[in-house]
């Protein structure tokens, strides 16, 4: 039962990235295209947890933790830029 | 037994898969920004937080062992959240919305902390320069 409800959860956050993507591609401004890098982190820690399920080992959660981290500060990073034209002033 | 853990796994995996889609597709449904900022946060909240929820269950009933090191992901999300939405809110007011029509006045004798430190209409021979550049001009 677990397996077909992974396969479920699986096709969801696969749905949600593309979408993300689109978000990406044509959003109509700069922070909506930050705020769809923001989403596609999420939902990529969504899909290690899963994937870590899955595989039954939980050597993903390490990955997933990075992954929050590195998504956080990107998004800040972008952010800062377009705020203040430098990352680190 | 097992066969009721199984079940509350699987429930709380279908419920994190379905909050992460709801939340992707309001990123493309809602028509401005400033509500597109309302929609991923159900996927951070209740996405990610169910599918971490399972993840603690199935590990306690695969393992035998229950830990909370899940919890950290969670935590995490939590806290960067209203950072994150903060900051995007800030770009996008200063890029796309005039500061003079579209946002009120504060109150205060200092104008929105996004654009510049003083409001000009209240202070119109007082641009808010700072004390450096007085210096500098007095050099």
């Amino acid at each position: 039962m677990i397996e077909y409800a992974l396969n479920f959860a699986f096709v969801c956050a696969g749905l949600s990235l593309l979408i993300n993507l689109w978000r990406l591609s044509f959003g109509p401004t700069i922070a909506d295209r930050i705020l769809a890098v923001d989403t596609m982190a999420i939902n990529g820690i969504a899909l290690l947890v899963l994937y870590g399920i899955g595989r039954a080992t939980s050597m993903y959660f390490e990955a997933a933790l990075l992954f929050a981290m590195v998504g956080f500060v990107s998004t800040v990073a972008y952010c800062k830029f377009v705020l203040r034209g430098d990352i680190i002033e | 037994m097992e066969f009721i853990a199984e079940l509350v796994i699987s429930v709380l995996i279908v419920i994190g898969g379905l909050f992460t889609l709801v939340g992707s597709f309001g990123l493309v449904k809602l028509p401005h920004l400033l509500m597109r900022l309302h929609a991923p946060t159900k996927a951070t909240t209740v996405g990610v937080g169910a599918i971490l929820i399972a993840s603690m269950l199935f590990f306690w009933i695969e393992r035998g062992t229950f830990t909370i090191h899940e919890l950290l992901i969670t935590i995490f999300l939590f806290l960067t959240a209203p950072i994150t939405a903060n900051l995007i809110g800030k770009a996008y007011l200063l890029r796309h919305v005039d500061p003079h029509d579209e946002l009120p006045h504060t109150g205060e004798i200092e104008g929105w902390a996004t654009f510049d430190s003083r409001n000009p209409e209240e202070h119109p021979k007082d641009p808010g320069k700072l004390p450096q550049d007085e210096a500098r001009k007095s050099d």
